[in-house]
């Protein structure tokens, strides 16, 4: 089954390399990965959705966990969820085609953010699943290219991923501390 | 007070206690090889290759408990590190390597001698570090530190390029706590964790303790025996584990696993509640896991939040420091008696076959199973030994009980050969007081005898035991069980290791025979103006009973012949 996991990680170049070089170590499948600074700008948090049993979830929370840049981790599966996805999707039209596009997007609450002669790019927000079945109502129309986020999620309510008292460290020279790795 | 980068980097090794280095010098690091000119409360040792710093500073950590310290320049000076980082870090010992960097302004160039050392070490260290800007240099090896020798230690390495040395910068010793959001090891259990434990142990009639490397490195050597003495509890150890307990003692079984004895595997395959304490099932301890210990409950305590259900799922699993979590448990058991599952271990234990091993006659062969038992006898099984990997590290496991913790140097979880001569050295000069023996093959020992060189030139008096069987020994054997005898690229021809000893200036005996291996090591212990060379030319075809093929069942062991006085 897939497991949706969330992690607070140090914004500093290089986390992202050691995060997806522990995936391809340990050999574990991820579907997504996404990655971005947070309010906070020396945090960033990933959403990582994986496919595999509950055991190997945990085994890839335990990892995450120990690396040194990783603040926090969370399984987000069981729990009270909003999970979201993007995709800029380019569909091929034309005078017969175009209203058809639009109903759909009308319907999938997606929308058309270009429009050229004879394609359209839209851009439709929400689960995955929402994404999968747009796309495949699309399909027989001719989907020209299309580029996905990957998905991001966070727990609703008072369940909350937090730095629990993060701070920067200072260096001797008392600016803060940056290592570029 | 204005310091160079340089400079810095020996001040903050010194206030880590630091007292010698181990390291190999060049271009990139050159600045800093300069400046120690000024730090004479540091002494170098150069190794003759950049692998033999990183062991030796891995010797000298897993002897005396503190962190070892290994340099090496840029380039292939760093990556001939990897061999020893990742040794290291299979054995979580603690080692910090600096090496030197090209410029900052030349990195990603292909710069002479530039290779991207934190990507190449950045899956067998436990973390790393490129610095770039010289303030935060006195930071960065403080946190080096502190993440290699907390938590699961292990090797941190630090990338300095050659500007970062150079810069001058206003030196302030950071004083303040270290802050590492994303780094927090474990302490305790929780109460229920400790309730639910204490529950298997109250019902468990046939418990087994399985002690390993966790327990030497939390220092929970007292606490476990305690903790055994109280429940009445065998203790089989893991090969890193050996010192956890005194091997004589009567709760302790010895080595389980691929190489321990029957009797070993068996009580584990038949206990009804395993407690792992600081050990992480590795394949060469469990066999096939579809069949180990089916009838247990398991307890597994580790420090390693990802060791907890990683190969084999237990019961209770605690992540916190193993002294901690005995100190906690303890005094919560009542004394409890298994005199019947004691009663039955022991009579396994009389099924095997290993007193006779050490008693047949030796009609005028060397068995090296003969040179380690009477090395144990004539050192008063009180020596430091550093072994290689193969067949003399198995027999090492053997036939040489350890009473004391730090007394058993070894390559486990990596398996590097080349990794006991210049072990022995970092071994020798962490605790000069010791008698200090190297156990090497004659394969592993000609990976890294160019380390002869440096024992030689430190006056390092470690005494170096070669068993040469004239054979890769347990790639042989392996080739006898399951490869029909094809001795495909095992043979070696050796050189004269008693003339190469002489041309480094190193005395050295060839032993031949049983009677004469006293007088060879007695004359090693009394010689201790630096190294002194053994080669024991043992027998050719020999092989490391009891044995479990690589993924069989755990108590489906190639057990050894019984004792005939002509066995070979």
């Amino acid at each position: 089954m897939k497991h949706t996991l969330t992690a607070l990680v140090e914004n500093k170049p290089g986390v992202l390399n050691r995060v997806v070089s522990l995936f391809r170590r340990r050999g574990f499948n991820i579907d997504s990965l996404t990655v971005g600074r947070t309010h906070t700008p020396e945090i960033s948090r990933m959403t990582i959705v994986m496919e595999g049993t509950e055991l190997e979830a945990q085994k890839v929370e335990k990892n995450l966990f120990k690396l040194v840049n990783v603040i926090q981790v969370d399984q987000l599966n069981g729990k009270p969820t909003v999970s979201r996805d993007l995709a800029l999707i380019k569909v091929a039209v034309n005078s017969s085609t175009r209203s058809e596009v639009m109903q759909l997007c009308d319907i999938f609450r997606a929308r058309i953010v270009d429009v050229s002669r004879d394609s359209v790019i839209i851009e439709i927000t929400g689960d995955e699943r929402k994404i999968e079945s747009f796309t495949q109502m699309l399909e027989p129309l001719g989907i020209i290219e299309m580029v996905r986020t990957g998905v991001v999620a966070m727990g609703r309510g008072e369940h909350r991923l937090s730095p629990e008292g993060y701070q920067p460290a200072p260096t001797s020279n008392g600016k803060t501390y940056k290592s570029v790795l | 007070m204005k310091l160079t980068g340089a400079e810095i980097i020996w001040e903050c090794l010194l206030r880590e206690g630091v007292e010698v280095v181990f390291g190999y010098p060049g271009g990139a690091i050159l600045p800093t090889y300069d400046a120690l000119t000024k730090y004479p409360q540091i002494h170098h040792v150069l190794s003759r290759h950049e692998q033999g710093a990183t062991h030796m500073a891995d010797g000298y950590a897993r002897v005396t408990g503190k962190v070892g310290v290994a340099m090496a320049t840029s380039g292939p000076g760093a990556t001939n590190m990897v061999t020893g980082i990742a040794t290291a870090m299979m054995d979580s010992s603690p080692i910090v390597c600096i090496t030197g960097q090209v410029t900052t302004s030349a990195i990603g160039s292909d710069a002479f001698q530039e290779t991207d050392v934190t990507g190449v070490t950045l899956p067998v260290t436990k973390h790393n570090y490129l610095v770039t800007d010289v303030a935060d240099l006195a930071y960065t090896i403080r946190e080096a530190f502190h993440i290699a020798r907390t938590g699961r230690p292990g090797p941190v390495l630090i990338d300095v390029p050659k500007d970062v040395q150079n810069a001058v910068t206003e030196f302030v010793y950071p004083e303040d706590p270290i802050v590492l959001p994303g780094y927090r090891p474990a302490e305790g259990a929780t109460d229920e964790e400790l309730e639910q434990a204490l529950a298997l142990i109250r019902e468990a009639k046939r418990p087994l303790i399985l002690a390993g490397h966790g327990v030497i490195m939390s220092g929970a050597m007292r606490e476990l025996q305690a903790f055994a003495e109280r429940t009445q509890t065998p203790i089989a150890l893991t090969l890193l584990g050996k010192g956890a307990i005194p091997e004589q003692h009567p709760l302790c079984l010895g080595m389980m696993g691929m190489h321990g004895e029957a009797y070993v595997n068996q009580a584990i395959q038949e206990a009804d509640l395993l407690m792992a304490f600081g050990m992480r099932f590795d394949d060469r301890v469990t066999g096939n896991l579809d069949t180990y210990a089916k009838t247990s409950r398991k307890i597994h305590v580790d420090i390693d939040p990802s060791e907890i259900n990683k190969n084999v799922r237990v019961d209770v699993g605690i992540v916190g420091d193993l002294r901690t979590v005995l100190q906690q448990m303890t005094p919560k058991i009542e004394p409890l008696k298994h005199d019947d599952w004691v009663e039955q271990i022991n009579e396994w234990q009389d099924d095997t076959y290993k007193r006779d091993i050490i008693n047949r006659p030796a009609k005028n062969r060397l068995y090296a199973a003969h040179v380690i038992h009477d090395l144990w006898e004539y050192t008063g099984g009180k020596a430091v030994t550093v072994t290689d990997v193969g067949q003399h590290q198995m027999w090492e496991a053997q036939y040489y009980p350890h009473e004391r913790p730090q007394t058993l140097v070894t390559s486990g979880g990596l398996g590097t050969m080349g990794f006991g001569l210049p072990a022995s050295i970092g071994a020798k000069i962490g605790k000069p007081e010791e008698d200090v023996w190297a156990i090497v093959g004659d394969g592993g020992f000609q990976m890294t005898m160019t380390e002869l060189g440096t024992a030689m030139q430190e006056k390092v008096a470690v005494n170096i035991a070669i068993i040469n069987n004239a054979y890769l020994g347990m790639v042989r054997q392996w080739q006898e069980f399951f490869y029909e005898e094809r001795y495909n690229a095992t043979p070696m021809v050796n050189p004269d290791f008693c003339k190469l000893a002489e041309a480094y200036g190193i005395p050295a005996i060839r032993v031949t025979r049983r009677e004469d291996i006293k007088e060879a090591v007695e004359k090693a212990r009394a010689y201790t103006d630096g190294p002194f060379l053994i080669e024991f030319a043992v027998e050719k075809h020999d092989i490391v009973y009891p044995m479990v093929p690589a993924g069989a069942d755990l108590d489906d062991m190639i057990r050894r012949p019984s004792a005939t006085p002509d066995m070979v």
